[in-house]
């Protein structure tokens, strides 16, 4: 099928009464995902938004119950999100994002209701990237920049149109109705030609990775890795990938909600115990941290590298440590197998 | 540039040759256009690396607390009057520090480089004396250098480091006095509209706290918005109200200490304002004491002092 981009605003637009409908939105420099009132808001650019998609499915704050305690007892009202939703525009790298985080949200020990119900009445509409910037690097974590892992619509950009791939039946109830015609041999010829032109130009080699990460934990390459890191929660914050959470409390008196906000592993209070205790004493155990859940312990658990290559934490490192010199250091590093 | 590059590199590695210091820290090629990175280096061979540009924007005096060891760093004026300020609270022993002071007439913002090239990807950048070829993926823009300066640069008025035990480049030229003029047309604003413009400002934080951790200052053992007993500010990014609070305590925090580096603002990830704030409290500063901070060794730290004259403007009613 074929999408004329003049149709897209009205398109969306149609899509608005029945769903949410998330789209990258111009916010001053860059853009971001937020839910539309109008088509005509979807700043369909370049590039990848400031923060990922993830924050749709996986927000950065959610209240997952309130709660109500008086002398009859305690009340409690359970906040789970299950409204429908489309996400527009999305890049397949934060779609297959979300296919990572499906391990972590569900799993054989544990299924989070709020993450999946969520994730269950979203539909992911995507858009391939047919000049990948720089710092991506998605075909060196089994992605690529028409890759349709998570996604349930992906559209070729050919110019003026998009050529729309089915890919899911979820995906294919979205256009059912709407109307668009079918790709003409010269639009699918022309879609062709813009994947085949799409070049990721930068690669990272992960050969003997985690090979390396599986007996370097203690070698004396993180003591220099770490060194100029300044400790934020840039990286986390722009992550794809990055999940880990904090739950607490928001009360007044006895009542309140119970709230679950992103955290992040450069953080001192991360890990730090009720005890006062904290195995990860200075910032070098908390960036190993970081490129260890990435890099080993996600594969571990999961079997997937927890990246995918979106080049944010590259971009916007205020000291610019950039990832993938970062692994080309512990790829060059000595395993010491017995210190 | 590549001369001043050479120099630092040369002095560099004849301090470590010579064994005057354990450490030099510097700048190396980022991996970036534009980008210098923070670079350590122990050995001669390493600081072979070290380079000049003007994308070296971090402020390195964030390296130097409590530090073991002698150490050299390469400062620019604004590293070198956070040094002066964190000598002056015990956080830098001068005794062990070797300063190559850098003089610097400003570092190129990233954030104006994007919107010249319209949000394309900036792929390369040429400096040829004052003028700036940006080229980007298909398109090619050229703009004044000075034009594209951070704006703590073009507001700086101590590219010149104001101590050094060598000093590489040319001494520049004195600046005329900062008339803090986007700051009196904020300040001109109702308190509506002021309210209103920090609203919006910091709706965008999400609490990434890279303003803090890149701010040579701010240095609390435990931060207030990491303590969670008793939580002093809510922890989640769903009140603008406590993004507001979490600002204002760090910038009230950095009161008479803060030297307009300008290092929280290029920090932050999603940029915001932030020198708004921060300049706000040097102007203050400056008004109400006559005060700047780190701009000699000899100046007490404006909040740290007091006279019987002191003003106490908030005592009056105006």
């Amino acid at each position: 099928m074929i999408v004329s981009k003049n149709d897209i605003p009205s398109f969306l637009d149609k899509l608005i009464g029945e769903y949410q409908v998330f789209a990258p939105v111009q916010e001053g420099s860059y853009t971001l995902f937020k839910q539309i009132c109008s088509g005509a808001d979807a700043a369909l650019t370049d590039g990848n938004t400031k923060l990922p998609a993830k924050e749709i499915i996986f927000p950065q704050s959610e209240k997952l119950f309130s709660y109500n305690v008086t002398a009859e007892g305690a009340k409690l009202e359970s906040i789970i999100d299950d409204r429908k939703k489309v996400v527009f525009g999305v890049r397949p790298c934060d779609a297959k994002s979300l296919t990572l985080l499906d391990n972590v949200f569900n799993n054989d020990k544990y299924q989070d209701p709020y993450y999946l119900t969520r994730r269950a009445n979203t539909i992911l509409v995507g858009i391939g990237c047919n000049s990948p910037a720089s710092t991506c690097f998605c075909t060196s974590v089994k992605g690529g920049p028409f890759d349709t892992k998570g996604l349930d619509l992906l559209l070729v950009d050919i110019g003026d149109a998009y050529v729309v791939e089915v890919v899911t039946e979820k995906g294919k109830t979205l256009i059912d109705n709407a109307g668009f015609a079918s790709a003409s041999e010269a639009d699918k010829a022309a879609a062709a030609k813009a994947k085949d032109e799409a070049q990721v130009t930068c690669q990272v080699n992960t050969d003997g990775l985690k090979e390396k990460l599986d007996v370097n934990f203690y070698d004396p390459i993180w003591e220099k890795i770490h060194e100029k890191c300044l400790g934020c929660g840039a990286c986390t914050y722009l992550c794809p990938t990055c999940h880990c959470f904090d739950i607490v409390d928001d009360a007044v008196d006895c009542n309140g909600c119970r709230v679950r906000n992103w955290d992040s592993c450069a953080f001192p209070l991360f890990t730090l115990h009720g005890s006062g205790h904290n195995p990860r004493t200075s910032n070098k155990e908390r960036y190993r941290n970081r490129i260890m859940h990435k890099f080993k312990y996600f594969v571990d658990n999961f079997g997937e590298i927890a990246c995918v290559g979106c080049g944010r934490c590259i971009k916007n490192c205020p000291v610019n440590m950039d990832i993938r010199v970062v692994l080309e250091d512990v790829r060059g590093s000595e395993a010491r197998l017995d210190s | 540039m590549q001369k001043l590059a050479d120099q630092i590199k040369d002095a560099a590695k004849k301090l470590l040759a010579e064994q005057k210091v354990d450490l030099v820290i510097g700048f190396a090629e980022g991996s970036l256009p534009l980008r210098g990175t923070p670079l350590f280096a122990r050995t001669p061979e390493e600081a072979d690396k070290l380079t000049w540009n003007l994308g070296c924007e971090n402020n390195l005096a964030n390296y130097l607390r409590k530090r073991e060891g002698k150490v050299a760093v390469v400062a620019k004026g604004c590293d070198v009057r956070s040094i002066v300020a964190l000598i002056k609270e015990n956080q830098i022993n001068r005794d062990n520090l070797y300063i190559i002071g850098v003089p610097c007439s400003g570092m190129i913002d990233r954030k104006k480089v994007n919107a010249i090239l319209g949000g394309k990807e900036l792929l390369e950048i040429e400096v040829n004396g004052d003028t700036a070829t940006l080229k980007g993926n298909n398109c090619s823009e050229t703009a004044k250098v000075a034009d594209l300066l951070h704006n703590s640069c073009k507001d700086c008025r101590y590219g010149n480091p104001v101590i050094y035990d060598e000093l590489v480049g040319e001494l520049l030229p004195e600046k005329e006095t900062d008339d803090f003029a986007e700051i009196k047309k904020f300040e001109s604003k109702t308190t509506a509209q002021r309210r209103a413009f920090m609203n919006s400002e910091f709706s965008k934080c999400i609490r990434c706290y890279a303003c803090r951790n890149a701010c040579p200052v701010c240095y609390c053992e435990e931060c207030f918005v990491d303590c969670n007993q008793p939580e002093w500010i809510g922890k989640s990014a769903l009140n603008t109200e406590d993004n507001i609070l979490f600002q204002v305590v760090r910038v009230f925090h950095s009161a008479g200490r803060c030297t307009d580096c300008g290092a929280c603002e290029r920090a932050c990830p999603m940029g915001i304002n932030l020198r708004l704030l921060t300049r706000k409290l040097v102007k203050d500063v400056k008004e109400l004491y006559n005060a700047e901070a780190g701009v000699n060794m000899d100046d007490k730290a404006a909040l740290a002092t007091f006279t019987a004259d002191d003003p106490e403007p908030f005592l009056v009613k105006e």
